[in-house]
Order: structure tokens, then C-alpha cells, then sequence
């Protein structure tokens, strides 16, 4: 705790008394021994820095570059994204779900917040936000819409709740104007949103490699 | 009764306004990486089950869900249930003094050494059950329209609503049963839903949707 923590604070203002409650109980249970203090440092940093949508990315982009790899995956996910490496903790039962011309797939969760840990980490706060778990299911165009993605209005959109242990990665179309690209490239742009199906994935405007629109 | 937590289809919550994804962090505050790792170490004690630790923080009222940030109701269920399972006595909450320890409950702290490969592991809930599945694809189902006490997974808004057996992904450990400590299985099914089953006539035609939820053979009814 740092010297602002106790002195800076008018009094006419609480402390945050949930930091305090945390850091009581945290302590409380280290003296107990039913937690050690670098196990907890040991998860955060494994969902803060190593586990993360990085791991989906790598899982889309070979699925886009590999025929074989891409029809194992929409078969036996957890097979295929085991394959790389991403298994373990809330993916224990993962389905992947491909995006194409005519369905764009949509992921929530309306009862709490399951996402697929293993191959996009900790759900962001607007996943887990009441707003979205209620619309998502009432009017995912309007969520699309949100998040800047508007669909043909012919596109079938297929929302997926997660309401048992089944994890849901969606499987994002591989924009125009990539062809060529190496697996490495690919996993760049695969943006964390796409694969939970609120956005497209869409090629960075200033990439010099790109002419003219994506779709 | 519907839970303070099952907002499918709940109107008026506002909008989502999401962050940015390139500049959102893990976490938002220090606090929340503490109780996020509490949770799961303690949670590692295996003194409850996920479906339990569900239960503890959607037993709050509604008030208190959605005015609370996620984290936020981690620490009531966090609280909630480490007291109803006597690993912290409510003395030990209020003065932070400790009165036994981990020995006295005959329980050890998770290792640091053994947190990635158990991450790596994770929980199956896949189960063997002798039981045949009364379901098969392409079935129509109507969901359990009855409401009954306590941890459900069926969302409110399908209740009543008919929908068709899309897959079957065996048996899985029954949420329910398993939020009151029982570990059973039951055939899980995807069930596809239209929109215009669920909301009736609040939907135009031109913007029907589907719905997939996951359910357990007690959640249905054949039609």
C-alpha cells in the first residue's frame, strides 16, 4: 500500500472500500493457508499476459490457410485448437462456428459471462455488461450495429447462447485482398471482436498492401 | 421466479458502448485481478463446483446485480460462499483475524508450480451415464415451462418456446443438480430456435434470426 492510500484523502471522502475488503480477505486467507500469495500472481499473469485472443488469432489464421486444418476444426475443435497448443480451463468443450456469405454467427452469454478462455482469455467488460447479454439474443443487428458492422440485410445472423458448458468461437470470413498472405500475417488482423462475431475482420486501412474496399 | 441474472431479451438496460478492443486492459483495477485470482485458487480447494459458485452470485437481488460491476459480484459470491461452506467465519470477515487454519479444515493452499498445468487440464464435464438420450436430431422440443427454486441454465426467455434438436453433445455433468452439490448426468442437446418462436410478433419477418441455447433433457418436453 502506498503512503497516497493513507494520507492523501480528504476524509470528507471514503476510502475505496472494496480495495481495502479485497486486500483484508486476501491477507486473511494467506495467514489461513488456503491460498499462497504467488499462486494468485501466477493466474493473474497467465489470463493478463499469456492467455488471450492472440491464441484464437493463430487458430483462424490456419484454419483460412489449411483446407484440412479448417474442416478438423468445425468437426472436432478441441482436437484442432489442441493441435496448437490452447487447451484447459472453460474450453473444456469448445464449437466453432463459421461466418460465410450467407450466416454471420453471434456469441453471448445471457446468463453470466462463459467465453472460451483457451483461445480468447478473459471476456472484455462489454461481454460480460447487461445491456449486451439482454440485446444480443432480442436484436443482434442492433448490436451489430454498435460495433459498426452492418450486415446485407439477405445475411442469416445465428445467435449462440452459451447456457451450458459448450464454448463458442466463431470462425470469421478471411477478408479480400489477403490472398498470399502467410499465416503469421493473417493472425494480425484477426481482431478478438470477430471471433465472437460482432465484428468482421477487416484489413487495416493504412496496410499498403491493400487496394480499394474489404468485405 | 426469474433470477436477477437471466437478462435475455430484458429491455431498457441502455446501450453497450464497448471499449475499444485495442485499448481495453484484462482488468480494470488492481482489486479486480485480486478477486479474480481468489476465486479461482479458492475455487481450486474444491470445496464447490462452478454451477455453485454461479448460484452464490446470482442470489442476490436484482438491485445489487446490475448495479454492481462483474467484479463486483464475483466478491459478493466469493463472500458468500466461502462463509456458507466454513472456509471463513463471519468473525474472520469482520475483524480479519484469523481463528483456524487451512490444517483445521483439513485443506492445503493450490501450489504455484501446479497452476499452469492444471489451467492446461481443466474440468470435463463430460460424463458416462447409461441412460439413452429420448432425444434425437431434428426433434421438436417445447422448454420446461415450470419454474422451479433454485440455480436453473434454462434462460426465461425460451421457456414455453419450441424449438428443434440440432445436435446432441452426449452427457454432461446437469448444471442444476450440480449448483446443490450433485454431480449427475444428463444428455445435452443444441436446440435452434427462431426468433419469431421467442418474440412473437415483435419481430418483422425480414429480420428473423436464430437463437441456439444448450439444455439438458430435463429442461424438455417432446412435442
Amino acid at each position: 500500500m502506498t503512503s497516497d492510500d493513507h494520507h492523501s484523502h480528504d476524509h470528507t471522502e471514503p476510502p475505496d472500500s472494496l480495495t481495502l475488503k479485497v486486500k483484508a480477505l486476501e491477507s486473511l486467507l494467506i495467514e489461513k493457508g488456503l491460498v499462497s500469495e504467488k499462486t494468485l500472481d501466477a493466474l493473474i499473469e497467465t489470463y493478463e499476459h499469456k492467455v488471450g485472443p492472440r491464441n484464437g488469432a493463430q487458430v483462424v489464421a490456419k484454419a483460412w490457410t489449411d483446407p484440412e486444418f479448417k474442416a478438423w476444426l468445425l468437426k472436432d475443435a478441441n482436437g484442432a485448437i489442441a493441435s496448437l497448443g490452447f487447451t484447459g480451463r472453460q474450453g473444456e468443450h469448445m464449437r466453432v462456428v463459421e461466418n460465410s456469405d450467407k450466416v454471420h454467427n453471434l456469441v453471448v452469454c445471457t446468463l453470466c459471462s462463459c467465453y472460451p478462455w483457451p483461445v480468447l482469455g478473459l471476456p472484455p467488460v462489454w461481454y460480460k455488461s447487461a445491456p449486451y447479454r439482454a440485446r444480443a439474443v432480442r436484436d443482434p443487428r442492433g448490436v451489430l450495429a454498435e460495433f459498426g458492422t452492418q450486415l446485407d440485410g439477405d445475411i442469416q445472423i445465428e445467435v449462440w447462447d452459451s447456457t451450458a458448458e459448450m464454448r463458442y468461437l466463431v470462425l470469421p470470413q478471411r477478408p479480400k485482398g489477403t490472398e498470399g498472405w502467410s499465416e503469421e500475417k493473417l493472425a494480425e488482423v484477426v481482431t478478438r471482436n470477430s471471433m465472437i462475431g460482432v465484428e468482421k475482420v477487416h484489413i487495416p486501412s493504412d496496410d499498403p498492401s491493400v487496394d480499394g474496399e474489404v468485405s | 421466479m426469474r433470477g436477477s441474472h437471466d437478462l435475455g431479451g430484458l429491455d431498457g438496460l441502455g446501450s453497450i458502448s464497448p471499449e475499444p478492443e485495442s485499448s481495453e486492459p484484462v482488468f480494470h483495477a488492481d482489486w479486480e485481478k485480486r478477486i479474480f485470482a481468489l476465486m479461482l485458487a479458492v475455487g481450486f480447494l474444491g470445496q464447490w463446483n462452478l454451477d455453485e459458485s454461479r448460484h452464490a452470485r446470482e442470489r442476490q437481488s436484482s438491485d445489487d446485480y446490475l448495479c454492481h460491476s462483474y467484479y463486483e459480484n464475483w466478491w459478493v459470491g466469493l463472500k458468500t460462499l466461502l462463509l456458507e461452506k466454513g472456509l471463513v467465519s463471519e468473525e474472520e470477515f469482520d475483524s480479519g483475524q484469523m481463528q483456524s487454519d487451512a490444517s483445521s479444515l483439513g485443506l492445503s493452499a493450490l501450489q504455484v508450480d501446479d497452476v499452469a498445468q492444471l489451467l492446461l487440464k481443466g474440468g470435463s464435464v463430460e460424463m458416462e451415464t447409461e441412460k439413452q438420450p429420448c432425444f434425437k436430431v431434428n426433434d421438436q422440443v417445447r422448454i420446461r415451462q415450470e419454474v422451479t427454486a433454485g440455480h436453473t441454465r434454462i434462460p426465461s426467455y425460451v421457456r414455453g418456446r419450441v424449438g428443434i434438436i440440432e445436435r446432441h453433445h452426449g452427457a454432461h455433468v446437469f448444471a442444476d443438480r450440480n449448483a446443490l452439490g450433485r454431480r449427475e448426468a444428463e444428455h445435452l442437446y443444441s436446440i435452434r430456435f427462431s426468433s419469431r418462436e421467442i418474440w412473437a410478433d415483435k419481430t418483422r419477418e425480414d429480420a428473423t434470426f436464430g437463437v441456439r441455447v444448450d439444455l439438458w433433457e430435463p429442461h424438455l418436453h417432446p412435442v
